[in-house]
């Protein structure tokens, strides 16, 4: 894809990140951020491309593997730590 | 239909779902449902990737993700909610850091294609490389692996300085020269060193500010990443968590009324304390029996928490007080200032832990309006920002900060060890108010005997 493309959704995107957030209430500001930590370790689309194709360095063994463990620890500590917060807010009664 | 459309369009459905969990996330109520579908959007594009054809060894991946899950998984069970924020900064690092890992694969592999290519992998490693050490750092002072104080030297502006032209020059040099690989390293190098220096001179109260910031850093990464690797889907969630810290970093500093420049550049802690000498003020004390007998006649109550809450681990006795508050008849409310705790909504969580309803939770400027007509407000391991300083006296390093109106209050109530300052190094003008008791002591240990009080005279 172009560069405007790119460009073209990272402005709309910017856009969408500000409406979406500034809805959520001070409340859920921990999980919220945690969730960011969650998504964010969609790093992991590129982590896999580097670990899986074949290896030849052993520098980029070394870097792709360790992409990949880096990003599965933001996905999987940040989505069930957000979990694990979000449980403990009950209503009343 | 071939895959590289394939992929992309689940990549679109992905974007869509992490949108929807975070708009979920605008209520407590669905809140839980918005994770799952953000994580159901994560799973999609993992696989969507796995199984697009470009992808030919299989182990190293699975060893990855193996490691990095484990450690996840005990690490999102075991931390305490006390914790949370180092556990955050932990997280801002590793998503830094598997982006720096990603650019540099990209960069060994292929190297730089074009221009464009050249700037956004620049970019790319030194906003990386500053978030991963700097989150180290944060993570350090959080869990106070190292001093929470600001540590601060002789020379530390033009190091600096120096620092910041080094990358800079170094940058010029390596777009213009984009196979010098050592130039690649250096710049890598200098960042990493950069981001220590960036956070070491920030103060423990500061942390709300320095975590939202990296948060958003770390957002910006993944983006740039997605420029280096050409991948659209980086670029949509990057700008979605580099606007999120961005926005949390916003209202941080609005609480605190300071500029992001001057948490980042200005030690709080140096702050020139104002000389003693002042007439002496007399301090009311009061016992917990007499306590007791105001709060059993009070008919609103609110408790206003600070960090000193947590860390005398005092909201279950909390909660139980306020039970035996309510069931005498007692409206009880918790006032929640932006910046009590060490992270943005971090005393939320903690007394959502102690099964303190989320009703019962008001934000600041929900409170305040309601502050006159408050019985008894209770000050819990909270200082400046209930300091009325901050709304009169010009020459208060606090002055304009927001704070909740405990003074507002008939009668308020301070619960602290002793009348030592705050993270400001403040002097607190509230505890010598006329309507002010100091109940001092242990915080959890007055709370549990306000309980004793209320359970002996049920008998």
């Amino acid at each position: 894809m172009d560069l405007i493309s790119q460009l073209f959704i990272l402005a709309l995107s910017i856009f969408l990140g500000f409406a979406l957030i500034t809805r959520v209430p001070p409340l859920l500001h921990t999980p919220l951020m945690s969730e960011a930590n969650a998504i964010c370790g969609i790093i992991i689309v590129g982590a896999l491309a580097a670990a899986g194709t074949d290896a030849n360095s052993p520098l980029t063994i070394f870097l792709g593997t360790g992409a990949v463990a880096l990003a599965t620890f933001n996905v999987i500590g940040g989505y069930l730590v957000t979990e694990r917060m979000l449980k403990m807010f009950k209503k009343k009664g | 239909m071939n895959t590289a459309f394939a992929t992309n369009f689940v990549y679109i459905i992905s974007s869509v779902l992490f949108a929807f969990g975070l708009k979920f996330l605008g209520s407590p109520v669905t809140a839980r449902r918005g994770n799952i579908l953000s994580s159901i959007g994560m799973l999609l594009a993992v696989l969507a990737t796995l199984f697009n054809g470009h992808i030919i060894s299989f182990q190293w991946i699975a060893i990855g993700i193996i490691i990095g899950g484990s450690l996840g998984a005990l690490v999102a069970f075991k931390a305490a909610m006390t914790q949370m924020p180092e556990m955050i900064a932990l997280l801002h690092g590793c998503g830094a850091m598997a982006s720096v890992f990603v650019d540099w694969t990209a960069y060994q592999v292929h190297g730089t294609t074009d221009l464009t290519n050249a700037i956004t992998l620049y970019l790319s490693i030194v906003i990386g490389g500053l978030t991963v050490t700097g989150s180290g750092i944060a993570w350090g002072k959080l869990s106070e692996n190292i001093p929470g104080k600001p540590i601060v030297f002789t020379g530390q502006k033009w190091l600096n300085t120096a620092l910041i032209a080094s990358i800079v020059i170094l940058g010029v040099l390596f777009i213009m020269h984009p196979a010098r690989y050592d130039l690649f390293l250096m710049i890598l190098g200098l960042s990493l060193v950069f981001g220590v220096f960036i956070v070491i001179p920030i103060g423990g109260a500061d942390m709300p500010v320095v975590i939202s910031v990296l948060n958003s850093y770390s957002g910006i990464v993944a983006c740039t990443t997605g420029f280096v690797i050409h991948n659209t889907l980086l670029i949509v969630v990057g700008s979605l968590v580099g606007a999120n810290g961005m926005i949390l970093s916003i209202i941080m500093c609005k609480a605190m009324n300071r500029s992001i420049g001057n948490v980042i550049f200005g030690a709080f802690g140096s702050v020139v304390k104002k000389a003693g000498g002042d007439e002496k003020k007399e301090a009311k004390a009061m016992s917990v029996e007499d306590a007791f007998l105001i709060i059993e006649n009070a008919k609103s109550v609110v408790f206003i928490p600070g960090y000193g809450m947590a860390v005398a681990q005092a909201q279950h006795a909390v909660r139980e007080l306020s039970e035996f508050l309510e069931k005498n008849g007692c409206d009880v409310k918790y006032a929640i200032h932006p910046v009590a705790g060490r992270m943005p909504g971090h005393m939320n969580v903690l007394l959502a832990e102690a099964n303190i309803p989320y009703d019962q939770l008001l934000e600041m400027d929900a409170i305040n309006p309601l502050m006159d007509t408050v019985d008894v407000a209770i000050i819990i391991g909270a200082n400046d920002v209930v300091n009325p300083a901050s709304r009169h006296d010009k020459s208060s390093p606090i002055y304009g900060m927001p704070i909740i109106n405990a003074d507002k209050a008939k009668t308020v109530f301070v619960l602290k060890r002793s009348m030592a300052t705050g993270f400001a190094g403040i002097e607190n003008e509230l505890f010598y108010y006329e309507n002010t008791r100091m109940i001092f002591g242990d915080a959890k240990q007055t709370i549990q005997a306000l309980v004793a009080e209320f359970k002996s005279s049920q008998h």
